[in-house]
């Protein structure tokens, strides 16, 4: 692992909410080019770790965030406000439940682009159409581009929101259990698309599902109650796991 | 279930009935077409009413535009995003509390600061005095349906790199829309519905205002004049009824407005 490049890195991360410690001298470095997996119980702060690379978090009320977070070397919570969406732009995020804009399935795509003045139409419809491409969605939506993005299906929508995401040119997508709310068919879509954007982009996935992040990883992560119990590529972790919670947590006993 | 549908509906069709029923003699074409003409005393008022309809539109939709604009900007500011809650839940506190004032207090205040600046009463003091009376009804609407909005959705905003008002003015704004224009026609429902606040700060005329600093009738006001002059009775009743149609006309133009853009609403 030493020759790796790492895109991002936490030292001593704590996070607060409201009264409860989050997350607890986190500890971990995120490997540029490669597909890494969060996993961990359900509430053990896999989705705060992801929404705090990209400073989403303050959105809420009373989060308290503390240690330094590294991306491409530069400590991230230094920024300022008005520097913080040039950080989020390098950060294309994945929810849960697709958020599609409340626009139309082109104006999706093109939002991004044009909130960073990009202005040139001919451009934007480029780039509309290869992102649209990327995901698989060209074809299907080629003939309805002004339609309201809400009418698409729950998958067709999760597959709108990585194109949007990819318009901006990030460096790095951050995936919040993106194929859980999805139909079979659909989630396989999105863990290939995954694979396939591993080459250009340093992707973070929140799983949940163990048997997903062994089939997609090359880097994992696994936190318990807020801490980083073990880290290492997925050939190790899964094959050769040094921490007995590791262990436990691999063969079911604890979820 | 039964009974609130005849509640709200029965209501609905003793109100209507009465209206017209009281002022279907009167109900010509010249209620609308002329203003109030001199009659000699023991007949009926004559002309129309066409002075305060105008004088109502000319009223409450400039109020309303006015009061939408400022409670669109406080609304979107309110949210989380911006103000920390501790404050918004104040201010929200403090607009429920002029939402309550009564208008009567509004038209005195406008009153009070139209002497002392030496104005006489005209449209653009009741604009002004329609207006304060709108924005917290506005605002407070707008804050609730912006309020509903997904976080979901402004995190995705976010993570594209916009800006908070970028996400506010073209994320947030547009999923919140259907409940934006319900209350902008909340305020302008109450706007041109009421009387007390317009009594004293845009006065009474004959004729229509041809300048802001002309004094003007309102619905309103007509309906109160007309009423208590004797044999007027009738002419109150028809300027009443026009009053409904205009609100009914502008609920309904609004409801087809909100399908328009409910299309693009995520759920």
């Amino acid at each position: 692992m030493s020759m790796e490049s790492y895109q991002i890195e936490t030292k001593n991360l704590n996070v607060h909410y409201h009264k409860n410690h989050v997350l607890k001298n986190v500890d971990i470095k995120i490997p540029a080019k490669q597909l890494t997996a969060v996993i961990g119980p359900s509430g053990c702060g896999k989705t705060t770790l992801l929404k705090s690379f990209n400073r989403l978090l303050e959105i809420q009320e009373e989060v308290k965030i503390e240690g330094q977070i590294l991306v491409d070397g530069e400590n991230i919570l230094d920024r300022k406000g008005s520097e913080i969406p040039d950080i989020r732009k390098k950060m294309g995020l994945l929810s849960q439940k697709p958020y599609p804009l409340p626009m139309s399935i082109r104006d999706n795509v093109a939002y991004g682009l044009r909130i960073h003045s990009t202005k040139n139409k001919g451009e934007i419809e480029k780039t509309v159409e290869h992102c649209l491409q990327e995901v698989g969605l060209w074809n299907e939506v080629k003939d309805r581009l002004h339609d309201p993005a809400s009418r698409l299906s729950v998958g067709q929508q999760q597959r709108l929101c990585l194109a949007r995401a990819i318009a901006v040119q990030p460096e790095v997508l951050l995936c919040d259990e993106p194929t859980s709310a999805l139909d079979p068919i659909s989630a396989q879509q999105i863990e290939k698309l995954l694979l396939k954007l591993k080459k250009e982009y340093t992707v973070v996935l929140v799983t949940h599902t163990l048997r997903q992040a062994k089939r997609v990883a090359d880097y994992v992560i696994f936190l318990y109650f807020g801490m980083v119990i073990e880290q290492g590529t997925a050939d190790e972790f899964f094959n050769n796991p040094k921490n007995p919670e590791t262990k436990a947590y691999l063969s079911g006993e604890i979820s | 279930m039964i009974a609130s549908v005849c509640i709200v509906l029965g209501s609905l069709i003793i109100i209507f009935g009465l209206v017209i029923m009281n002022g279907a003699s009167s109900l010509t074409l010249e209620m609308i077409t002329q203003t109030p003409t001199l009659t000699p005393p023991g007949s009926p008022p004559g002309g129309g009413i066409l002075n305060a309809i105008v004088g109502s539109l000319l009223l409450a939709l400039p109020a309303t535009a006015f009061a939408s604009l400022i409670g669109i900007s406080i609304a979107l500011f309110l949210q989380t995003d911006f103000l920390h809650p501790a404050v918004s839940n104040t201010i929200r506190f403090m607009l429920d509390v002029l939402w309550g004032i009564p208008s009567i207090i509004y038209g005195i205040f406008c009153l009070m600061i139209m002497i002392y600046i030496g104005m006489s009463s005209s449209l653009i003091v009741g604009m002004i005095a329609l207006t304060m009376l709108e924005i917290p009804i506005i605002t407070r609407c707008m804050d609730e349906s912006i309020k509903m909005v997904p976080i979901g959705l402004r995190e995705g905003s976010y993570s594209l790199g916009s800006t908070k008002f970028e996400t506010a003015v073209r994320v947030v704004r547009r999923q919140a829309f259907p409940g934006i224009l319900a209350g902008i026609l909340l305020g302008l429902g109450r706007g041109i519905g009421d009387a007390a606040s317009i009594l004293f700060t845009a006065g009474f005329s004959n004729r229509i205002p041809t300048s802001i600093f002309d004094s003007t009738a309102a619905l309103p006001t007509m309906i109160y004049n007309l009423y208590s002059t004797p044999l007027g009775q009738s002419k109150a009743f028809a300027a009443a009824f026009i009053l409904l149609i205009i609100v009914l006309v502008v609920s309904v133009l609004s409801r087809l407005l909100t399908r328009r853009f409910k299309k693009h609403i995520i759920k």
